[in-house]
């Protein structure tokens, strides 16, 4: 066990620094990158707590997908970024009065259940042993909650739907291939084999 | 109280990690080697195929070739850019290196014979190879030349493209299994010898893998990443001496991992094909092993034999061919299991 609460502080102390190299680290592809440590220390963290589903699923997710293209597009971006510091302290009350409202609230949520006891019926972990988290999730996702899950999707389905149709356009005098056309072809079609009689040409 | 702060000490950290070194080691350095020869397989193999004799100069048979190259490479003196980042130009190689091993604790060689029996291996398989990526992606942005860019944006695009369709294709396989271990995976393909492999009833399934395995570890005909006709290496353009060589072995080790995961999947891991007498006589990790060769051979077959594909080709392939069929196949097979009532009953 002591070695668990020493990894825990080894992982959540990472996961902080990551998270403050984030917002300070000078070139923005750095970000990207700390954030994906960061993303890393968090699912180390899930494991910990015998979530391995969800540690899994954040590294395929978040590091393996969304990340990768955060980076594709930080990395391409060219952006004058001591530029765009000037302007920062006229926006660093309203910055910093929004941080401290959301840091206490989550200041609230993880110290719901000593504030309130009652809060303490709700606290969400995994049962270790009974049935395994791959398992529950399916169970909650799928079975108790199949109606919210599907209305979510749908959700996602429809703003997919709207990226792909405000920046779908039509541009003339592209050449495109129709793959159809082309497994339709044969050599039938296209090739003619003669034989030429010599100084008569076709 | 020292003795028995030290009696725990021994028996509870120092001894089970001395033990899972010598485990790991176990695995590692089979691993290597099978490196530093796929390596002149492959050579041998396409010389064959093209009617030439391949490596045959350095050793008997050129059986002492990878190591030649291996000590070239080590003798080479690593060059830097001078407008590269340095960290993170020598950090890139080494992530796609220990990336591709990693994923070995996961794999089982025979029953009981893995190094981490983890309840959701597959998922920890997926989610290593798809951060095989970010090794590509580091090194063509931390080496500030145009060339490693362009390859390393054509890589990060082709290898999340093709990521989608091999999830789906592991989910249909989990549907049949109904645990996410890998053990229980190829335990589920046991009775009956390879008529019960999966590769048979999800054969469909077991194409668009391969194919995926393919464009995953950017091996030929999905060697954009790399093409040398436009983009003289690709992302590695800028790399010498070790750091290119862990590039390299990174890759073979790819294949390597990617074949095992095929195995797994769909020939029945140790299993042996036929359950009858002289088969069931030969250890599992030689089956395993034989496998892999096997799907190694077909990578490599597969290299000599096509062309490369069209980068507009290659998006196609994955985004509007397999993507479909693999959803597709995810319904049917669960709809079909559903339908007969025969949905695994798994503990897991």
């Amino acid at each position: 066990m002591a070695f668990a609460g020493f990894m825990f502080y080894i992982f959540a102390a990472i996961c902080v620094a990551c998270a403050v190299m984030v917002i300070t680290s000078r070139n923005p592809v750095h970000s990207v990158l700390f954030l994906i440590l960061a993303f890393f220390n968090a699912a180390g963290l899930f494991v910990l707590i015998g979530a391995e589903f969800l540690a899994m699923i954040l590294v395929v997710v978040y590091v393996g997908a969304v990340a990768v293209l955060f980076l594709f597009v930080v990395m391409m971006l060219d952006v004058n970024f001591v530029e765009l510091r000037r302007g920062v302290k006229r926006y660093v009350y309203l910055g910093a009065t929004l941080g401290g409202i959301l840091f206490l609230e989550l200041a609230l949520v993880a110290t719901s259940w000593t504030l309130g006891p009652q809060m303490s019926s709700i606290t969400l972990g995994p049962v270790v042993g009974t049935v395994s988290n791959t398992r529950s999730i399916g169970q909650v996702i799928y079975t108790d909650y199949v109606y919210l899950f599907q209305g979510a999707s749908l959700i996602l389905l429809v703003a997919m739907v709207g990226a792909i149709v405000l920046t779908l356009r039509s541009r003339a005098g592209v050449k495109k291939q129709v793959i159809a056309d082309q497994v339709s072809r044969s050599s039938k079609d296209e090739l003619i084999v003669v034989k030429v009689d010599s100084g008569s040409g076709i | 109280m020292a003795d028995l702060f030290e009696g725990i000490w021994w028996s509870g950290y120092v001894w089970p990690t001395l033990i899972t070194v010598l485990l790991i080691l176990c695995i590692m350095i089979p691993v290597m080697l099978s490196v530093a020869y796929l390596t002149l397989a492959e050579r041998k193999v396409i010389g064959w195929m093209q009617l030439r004799k391949g490596p045959n100069v350095v050793g008997p048979f050129g059986l002492l070739q990878p190591i030649a190259d291996a000590l070239k490479l080590l003798m080479k003196e690593t060059i830097i850019p001078a407008g590269a980042n340095p960290v993170l130009f020598l950090i890139a190689p080494m992530l796609t290196f220990v990336l591709a091993l990693i994923a070995w604790a996961v794999i089982p060689f025979d029953e009981g014979m893995v190094l981490a029996d983890i309840n959701v291996g597959v998922l920890y398989l997926f989610a290593i190879s798809s951060l095989g990526v970010y090794g590509i992606i580091i090194a063509g942005w931390a080496s500030n030349s145009k060339y490693a860019f362009l390859g390393a944006l054509r890589s990060a695009a082709q290898m999340v493209s093709y990521e989608v369709s091999i999830g789906f294709v592991i989910v249909t396989v989990l549907i049949c299994v109904g645990s996410l271990n890998l053990s229980d995976i190829v335990r589920s393909q046991a009775g009956g010898g390879f008529w019960n492999w999966y590769f048979l009833p999800l054969l469909p399934m077991f194409v668009v893998f391969i194919i995926s395995a393919l464009a995953e570890t950017n091996r030929a005909p999905f060697d954009l990443p790399e093409a040398e006709a436009e983009l003289v290496s690709g992302y590695n353009v800028e790399y010498s001496a070790m750091a290119f060589a862990l590039f390299f072995l990174g890759e073979y080790a790819n294949m390597i991992l990617m074949s095992g995961m095929t195995v797994v999947l769909f020939l029945g891991g140790w299993l042996p094909p036929v359950d009858a007498q002289p088969f069931t006589w030969v250890p599992g990790p030689i089956w395993f092993a034989l496998k892999i060769a096997f799907v190694l051979f077909i990578f490599l077959w597969v290299r000599a034999t096509f062309p490369r594909y069209r980068y507009d080709q290659l998006m196609r392939l994955g985004w509007k061919v397999f993507l479909p069929l693999s959803l597709f196949w995810v319904v049917a097979t669960a709809g079909f299991l559903v339908a007969f009532d025969l949905l695994p009953t798994g503990t897991n």
